[in-house]
C-alpha cells in the first residue's frame, strides 16, 4: 500500500486540534449546574482523626455540601482495592489494609483526603475548606523502607504485622546458592531505585453527573482505561451498577501509568454528585498531583552475580525491598514482582536466578506502575551489575555483555519468561558503531588532557510488553484478563470507524490505527475514524499501559478487519458474479483477479446496507468485532550507550552523546515510534540525573511542586541519536513488539554507568546530582 | 468583582470577575478559550503562556485586572483562518507534540523566542535554553527543538513574503 500504510511516517491526524487549542480535556468541560469540589487533605503522615467540624464551612458563601470520610463509610462505599493477589513464600496471601476513599479514622500519608467541600465555584470551595476544622492526634510515622521494617516500628495496618505486605520469591534458591558456591568470581552491589512522580502535564480531573430519574452516572475522567474504571467502580466500590455508569476519558494530557488507577477523587465525585444532586467537578492542582498521584519505583536492592572462570554468568541472586506507600494501589503488587523479577535475566543467558521481594507499607503516597513499571528497576539492577562485573574483572563492558548474550530463541529464562525472538548482538553493535565506541579511549584521553572526566556507559535492556495471555496472568494472581477488543464498522458510504478498547493519551493511535486500515484496504486515513475512550461507544477494553496498544489493541483491530474483509469479499464476489477466492483488495477496490472487473469499497458497503442483492442467507451490514488474547508477551530490546563529561570542580555532568538502538519489531509509524523513545529516554535520564522524591523524617513531602522536584527541561537533555534493528515478533500477525516504555527502561543505567566510569567511583545513587557526583569524586 | 475590558485575539471583550481572578482563568472560564492550560501552581511549567501586547507571558502569574486594556493573543488566535501559523505547522510536521497538553504554551513561547531572535540565526543551544520555562513530559524536547528551528526558517520566509 501507498504513502499512509504500515511503515510510513504519517503526520498525526490528531495534531490539528492540539496545535490550535481545540483539544478537549476534562477540565475544559462544563456541565449545566456544575459544582466544584475541593478536598481537605491530611497535613500529617500518620494521625488519628479525633473530630471534623464542618459547621462554619457549611455557612460559607456558595457551599452546597461538606462531606466527610465517615459519611462515605456510612454509605457503604467500598474501600479501594489492589487487583493482583500475591502469595508469600510461606503460602499466605498478601496483607492488605483497608483504604477508604476518604479517611474516617486514620490517615497514613500527607495529602490523604479526609473531607470534601462542594461549592458553586472552585474558589468558594477553597475558601470554605479553610473553615473546616480537623482535629488530629499525630502518630509516629515511618516514611521509608528502613524505618518501616525496623524492630518496634509503628504499625500502619493491623493486617500487616511488621508492615510487610508480602515476602515473595521466584526462581530456584538451592541451585542459585550452589552456583555462587562454585563461582570463580562474585560481584555484589547495593542499589537504591529512587522514587519518582509521573507528572503528566495535565493534572488529574473528574466530573461526575448523576441523573436521578435514570439512576445513571456519567464520569468524565483523566483515565488510561475507562472500561476498567467502570468495572472496578461498579464491581468493587458499590458506587453504581456497571450498566448505569458511563465513563468517558476524552483527550488526556499524558499518563505514564499514573492514570491507570482508580483514585479516591473519582469515587468521591461520583458519590457526591448523587448526594448533592448536581454535577461535581474536581480538578487537581500540581501539588495535589505530587501528594496523591501514585508514585513510581522506590526499591532497595542487594544484588549479586556469580561468574565462572571464563566470565560466563552462572547465577544471579537478588533481594529487593519495595515501598508500596500507605495503601495498596490498584496494580501495585504486580509491579515489584511479576513485572520486575521476571525480567532479571536481562539479555543474558543466566542458568540460575533467585529473587526475593519484600513489599512494605510506609507513610508515603501509594506507589504503583510508572512508565516501564518494574522493568526499569530490573534493567537497572542487571545493567549496573554487568558494568560492575566488567570493572571488577577488568574486561570491556560491551565484550562481557556479548559473551553472555542469549543467542538461541525461543529462550526460557529461570524466571518464567520465554523470550520469543531477539538479536542482541545486532542492537549493541549498532549502538557501538553509532557512538564510535572504539574511538572512546582516545576521546577520554583528550578530555583528560583538558582536565575533564569522560565516561562511557552501556545499557542493554529487555522488556516484556503486552502482558498476556489472560490464562497465564490469571494463574499468577491478576484480577483481570489482558486481552483487547475492537470493532470495525464500514458505513454505507464506505467510511470506516474503528472502535477500540485501547486509549490514546499522546501515543498517536488516531493515526497509527488508521494506518493499518490504509494498508489493508488501500483507502486514505482521512476515510477512517478511531472511536475510543467512552464506555457508551466501545463495548469493552482494557486500556493503554505496558506498551500494549499495538501488539494487543491493533491486533484486535486486525482480527476484526479480517472478518470484515471476508464478508466484503463475499458481497463483492456475489455482485461481480465471480468466485470469492478470486477477489483481491487493492486501492480501495475489490477486484476480480486477472480481469478488469472491480467494485469500489463504497459500493460494497452500500450493498451490505441496502441488502437488495446479497448472497442468500447473508445478514445485512458490514461491521465485525473481535477480542484478541495474545499467546505470549512481546519482548522489545535494545542497547543504549551514553558518553558523558563530568566537571570535577562542580560535579556537573553533561552529555557528549546519547545513542539508542532499539528492536521493536515492525514499526507502524517510525516518526511516532521515535517520539515515544525520545520521551522515554527523557524520563529515564530524568530519573538518573534530576528526579527524586524526598520525604523528611516526619513523612512530610519536601518535593511537592515543580519548584522542589526537578523535572527535565530542554536544556538538561541532549539530542538523541536513534536507530532500529528488527526481528519480527512471531507472537502476533503484525510482528510488532511495543515501544512506549523502552527509553525509560534502558536510559538510567547507561547514564549512571557513564558517570561512574568517568569519575572512577562505582558508588553513586540516583539522581546523580552535581552535589552527589562531587562528593563521589572528592570523598 | 470588577469589570475587565481587554482585547483577546483581536476582539474587544469584557468580563465581570473577582479581583483575585488570574488571566488564565478569565480566558478559560469566562471566555471559553480552553486552549490555554494550567499545568502547575507555581508558574514553572508554561502550559499557560499567552502573548500580552506581543510578549510571551505566563497567564497564571497575571491577574485578569492587570491585563485590562492590553492585547492578549492565545493559541486560538494565531492561525489565519484555516492557515496554520508557521510554528503550529512546524510542531505538527516535526512531531513536536504527543499528548498536546503543554503544546499551546510551548507554541506561544516558541513564537516569542523566534521573534526575539529575528535578527540573527537561532541555534539549538539557544532554543533549548530559552525553552526552560516550558515543561513537556512526552517528547523529550528533541522534536520540539527541531520544530522551533524549522519554524524560525518558515517565519523568516513568511515575513520576507509580506
Amino acid at each position: 500500500m501507498g504513502v499512509e500504510g504500515i511503515g510510513a511516517s504519517v503526520v498525526r491526524k490528531e495534531d490539528r486540534r492540539f496545535i490550535t487549542g481545540k483539544g478537549r480535556y476534562v477540565d475544559d468541560i462544563k456541565l449545566v449546574g456544575m459544582t466544584h469540589a475541593h478536598f481537605i487533605r491530611s497535613p500529617h503522615a500518620h494521625a488519628k482523626i479525633k473530630s471534623i467540624d464542618t459547621s462554619e464551612a457549611m455557612k460559607m458563601p456558595g457551599v452546597v455540601g461538606v462531606l466527610t470520610g465517615q459519611q462515605i463509610v456510612d454509605d457503604k462505599i467500598g474501600n479501594l482495592i489492589c487487583g493482583w493477589a500475591i502469595t508469600s513464600k510461606d503460602g499466605t496471601g498478601m496483607k492488605m489494609g483497608a483504604w477508604p476513599a476518604m479517611a474516617p479514622e486514620t490517615v497514613r500519608f500527607v495529602g490523604q483526603a479526609v473531607a470534601v467541600v462542594i461549592a458553586e465555584t472552585k474558589n468558594q470551595a477553597r475558601d470554605a475548606a479553610e473553615a473546616v476544622v480537623v482535629n488530629y492526634e499525630e502518630l509516629p510515622a515511618v516514611p521509608d523502607i528502613r524505618a518501616a521494617i525496623a524492630p518496634g516500628a509503628p504499625q500502619l495496618h493491623p493486617e500487616a504485622p511488621g508492615n510487610v505486605i508480602y515476602d515473595w520469591t521466584i526462581g530456584d534458591e538451592g541451585a542459585t546458592d550452589a552456583a555462587f558456591k562454585s563461582a570463580a568470581n562474585v560481584v555484589s552491589l547495593d542499589i537504591t531505585n529512587n522514587r519518582l512522580v509521573p507528572n503528566a502535564m495535565e493534572p488529574r480531573a473528574a466530573i461526575a453527573e448523576y441523573n436521578e430519574p435514570e439512576e445513571h452516572f456519567t464520569l468524565y475522567t483523566t483515565s488510561q482505561n475507562p472500561h476498567v474504571a467502570r468495572l472496578v467502580l461498579s464491581a468493587f466500590y458499590n458506587i453504581a451498577q456497571e450498566h448505569k455508569l458511563r465513563v468517558v476519558a476524552p483527550d488526556v494530557g499524558g499518563g505514564f501509568g499514573s492514570k491507570i488507577f482508580i483514585y479516591p477523587e473519582e469515587m468521591v465525585a461520583l458519590w457526591a454528585s448523587k448526594k448533592v444532586g448536581r454535577p461535581v467537578k474536581w480538578t487537581g492542582d500540581r501539588t495535589e498531583a505530587f501528594l496523591t498521584d501514585a508514585h513510581g519505583r522506590d526499591h532497595l536492592t542487594k544484588a549479586e552475580m556469580a561468574l565462572d572462570k571464563d566470565n560466563k554468568i552462572t547465577g544471579l541472586r537478588v533481594k529487593t525491598y519495595a515501598n508500596l506507600g500507605g495503601y495498596m494501589s490498584l496494580f501495585s503488587s504486580s509491579v515489584p514482582t511479576y513485572l520486575y523479577a521476571t525480567l532479571l535475566s536481562g539479555q543474558y543467558n543466566i542458568p540460575n536466578i533467585f529473587a526475593e521481594v519484600i513489599s512494605v507499607y510506609t507513610n508515603t503516597v501509594p506507589v504503583d506502575a510508572y512508565r516501564g513499571a518494574g522493568r526499569p528497576e530490573a534493567s537497572f539492577v542487571v545493567e549496573r551489575l554487568m558494568e560492575t562485573a566488567a570493572r571488577q574483572l577488568k574486561v570491556d563492558p560491551a565484550e562481557l555483555r556479548k559473551k553472555n548474550f542469549i543467542t538461541q530463541f525461543p529462550h526460557q529464562t529461570p524466571v518464567i519468561m520465554a523470550y520469543d525472538i531477539g538479536d542482541f548482538h545486532a542492537s549493541l553493535d549498532a549502538a557501538m558503531k553509532a557512538i564510535d565506541y572504539a574511538g572512546f579511549p582516545a576521546r577520554k584521553a583528550k578530555a583528560s588532557s583538558e582536565g575533564k572526566l569522560r565516561g562511557i556507559g552501556v545499557s542493554c535492556y529487555i522488556e516484556a510488553c503486552g502482558i498476556a495471555p489472560s490464562k497465564a496472568v490469571g494463574s499468577l494472581g491478576a484480577g483481570v484478563g489482558l486481552w483487547e477488543s475492537a470493532e470495525v464498522r464500514v458505513n454505507p458510504v464506505g467510511t470506516i470507524e474503528i472502535l477500540t478498547g485501547s486509549h490514546s493519551h499522546g501515543q498517536g493511535h488516531e493515526t497509527t490505527f488508521c494506518q493499518l486500515i490504509a494498508e489493508r484496504l488501500g483507502v486514505p486515513i482521512s476515510q477512517v475514524q478511531i472511536v475510543h475512550g467512552d464506555t457508551d461507544k466501545v463495548q469493552f477494553g482494557m486500556g493503554t499501559y505496558g506498551s500494549r496498544s499495538a501488539a494487543v489493541g491493533l491486533t484486535a483491530i486486525l482480527k476484526a478487519m479480517e472478518k470484515v474483509e471476508a464478508k466484503a469479499k463475499k458481497i463483492a464476489a456475489h455482485q461481480l458474479e465471480a468466485s470469492e477466492n478470486d477477489i483481491v483488495i487493492e486501492n480501495g477496490e475489490f477486484k476480480v483477479a486477472g480481469t478488469d472487473k472491480s467494485l469500489a469499497l463504497p459500493m460494497v458497503a452500500l450493498a451490505a446496507y441496502t441488502a437488495h442483492n446479497l448472497p442468500d442467507g447473508m445478514e445485512p451490514g458490514l461491521k465485525e468485532g473481535a477480542f484478541y488474547d495474545p499467546t505470549n508477551f512481546t519482548f522489545p530490546a535494545g542497547a543504549y550507550i551514553c558518553e558523558m563529561e563530568v566537571d570535577a570542580g562542580t560535579g556537573r555532568s553533561t552529555f557528549v552523546n546519547f545513542v539508542a538502538a532499539d528492536d521493536f519489531g515492525r514499526l507502524i509509524n517510525p516518526m511516532i515510534v521515535e517520539g515515544q523513545v525520545h520521551g522515554g529516554l527523557a524520563q529515564g535520564i530524568g530519573q538518573a540525573l534530576l528526579e527524586g522524591v524526598v520525604y523528611d523524617a516526619s513523612g512530610q513531602l519536601v518535593t511537592a511542586s515543580f519548584m522542589d522536584y526537578t523535572m527535565p527541561r530542554a536544556d538538561d537533555l541532549p539530542s538523541f541519536k536513534l536507530s532500529h534493528t528488527t526481528t519480527l515478533c512471531p507472537g502476533n500477525p503484525l510482528g510488532v513488539k511495543g515501544c512506549g516504555e523502552a527509553g525509560a527502561i534502558g536510559a538510567s543505567a547507561a547514564v549512571i554507568n557513564a558517570i561512574t566510569d568517568a569519575i572512577g567511583n562505582n558508588k553513586l545513587e540516583m539522581p546523580a546530582t552535581p552535589d552527589r557526583v562531587w562528593h563521589a569524586i572528592h570523598g | 468583582m470588577s469589570t475587565v475590558k481587554l482585547t483577546v485575539n483581536g476582539k474587544a471583550v469584557s468580563a465581570e470577575v473577582e479581583d483575585r481572578t488570574l488571566l488564565v482563568h478569565l480566558l478559560r472560564d469566562h471566555l471559553n478559550l480552553t486552549g490555554t492550560h494550567v499545568g502547575c501552581d507555581t508558574s514553572q511549567c508554561g502550559a499557560c503562556v499567552v502573548h500580552i501586547d506581543g510578549r510571551a507571558v505566563k497567564s497564571c502569574t497575571v491577574l485578569a485586572g492587570q491585563a485590562a486594556g492590553s492585547n492578549v493573543t492565545t493559541i486560538e488566535g494565531i492561525a489565519k483562518g484555516d492557515e496554520l501559523h508557521p510554528m503550529q505547522a512546524a510542531f505538527r510536521d516535526n512531531h513536536g507534540l504527543q499528548c498536546g497538553y503543554c503544546t499551546p504554551g510551548m507554541i506561544m513561547s516558541a513564537i516569542d523566542i523566534v521573534h526575539r531572535h529575528s535578527g540573527g540565526q537561532l541555534d539549538e543551544a539557544t532554543v533549548r535554553h530559552e525553552l526552560e520555562g516550558n515543561i513537556c513530559r512526552c517528547t523529550g524536547y528533541h522534536n520540539i527543538v527541531k520544530a522551533v528551528l524549522d519554524a524560525a526558517g518558515r517565519m523568516k520566509v513568511a515575513q520576507a513574503a509580506e
